[in-house]
């Protein structure tokens, strides 16, 4: 992940996620982890409700820092380093479409 | 160049392409509002799509289907969500089943696409939304998944006709 390429945006996003310390410290935990933790084995280790531990995991979800997936009752989080550069490979290829669509719009512009 | 600008946010997982065209703001309204100019755009060049409904009013449906070389078809449907003419229209935008029905896990794409005249030609903003990485993931996959099965096609069929490839050995 090189930085100078990511948006303002996504500088805002990633930051705010790394703002907080709960925060930090669940990323620490799940890159250490192999299988993953689930939401309430995360909200084991923090003096505040289950309620405020999933707010932070939604947080590091929207920054693509971490995964959630569903297990049964179970939301299993996992760590996502490449999130970022993973979403910008789709965008890239998304982008690739358009640029075919506007040059195929000019092209029935320019019949008049 | 007509692209003025491409704008990606892997956060909000939105994708914004601004482009101008030499034509007023009426005339490239026109390539949104008339499905047979829009046909001849929205499909990739090896997948054109045809419009059997196109609804252009809020709260309108559109559905099309896009033909591949071999005659496969990949079906689509479209809700607009505002349509201000000339200036701006929304739509949801996903798959659908050969029934024309929406495959809900495939998820929907949101376009905002706004019109502006700058001193007599046009510029077109579009900006798409995407519920997840996973969902434009799955979108792009499909897409992929279509042209690996056309070429595979083409292969298979190049490879049951050894008497034309000889010929063109010859």
């Amino acid at each position: 992940m090189v930085v100078d390429q990511l948006s303002d945006a996504e500088l805002d996003g990633l930051f705010q996620a790394l703002s907080d310390g709960t925060r930090r410290d669940i990323i620490a935990r799940v890159l250490g982890s192999d299988g993953g933790y689930s939401v309430s084995g995360l909200a084991a280790h923090y003096a505040m409700s289950f309620a405020a531990v999933q707010k932070h995991v939604a947080v590091l979800e929207r920054a693509l820092l971490i995964t959630k997936e569903k297990r049964g009752r179970e939301q299993i989080v996992r760590a996502h380093p490449e999130g970022l550069g993973k979403a910008r490979r789709l965008l890239d290829e998304y982008e690739g479409i358009w640029r075919q669509r506007v040059r195929r719009i000019e092209e029935i512009l320019t019949e008049g | 160049m007509t692209v003025i600008e491409a704008r990606k946010d892997t956060t909000a997982l939105n994708f914004t392409i601004v482009a101008e065209f030499e034509a007023g703001i009426k005339r490239v309204w026109q390539i949104w509002a008339d499905p047979r100019q829009l046909e001849r755009w929205w499909g990739p060049p090896t997948w054109p799509a045809t419009f059997e409904d196109h609804e252009f009013q809020p709260g309108g449906k559109a559905s099309y289907y896009m033909t591949g070389p071999e005659g496969g078809k990949a079906r689509g449907w479209w809700r607009f969500t505002a349509i201000d003419a000339p200036h701006r229209l929304e739509f949801d935008d996903g798959f659908a089943d050969e029934n024309g029905d929406p495959v809900a896990e495939m998820g929907t794409t949101h376009a905002v696409v706004t019109l502006e005249d700058v001193g007599g030609r046009t510029r077109m903003t579009t900006v798409s939304s995407f519920e997840s990485a996973e969902q434009l993931r799955k979108m792009l996959d499909m897409g992929m998944e279509e042209g690996m099965k056309e070429a595979m096609g083409q292969i298979d069929s190049v490879l049951a006709s050894p008497g034309d490839g000889r010929r063109q050995e010859d």
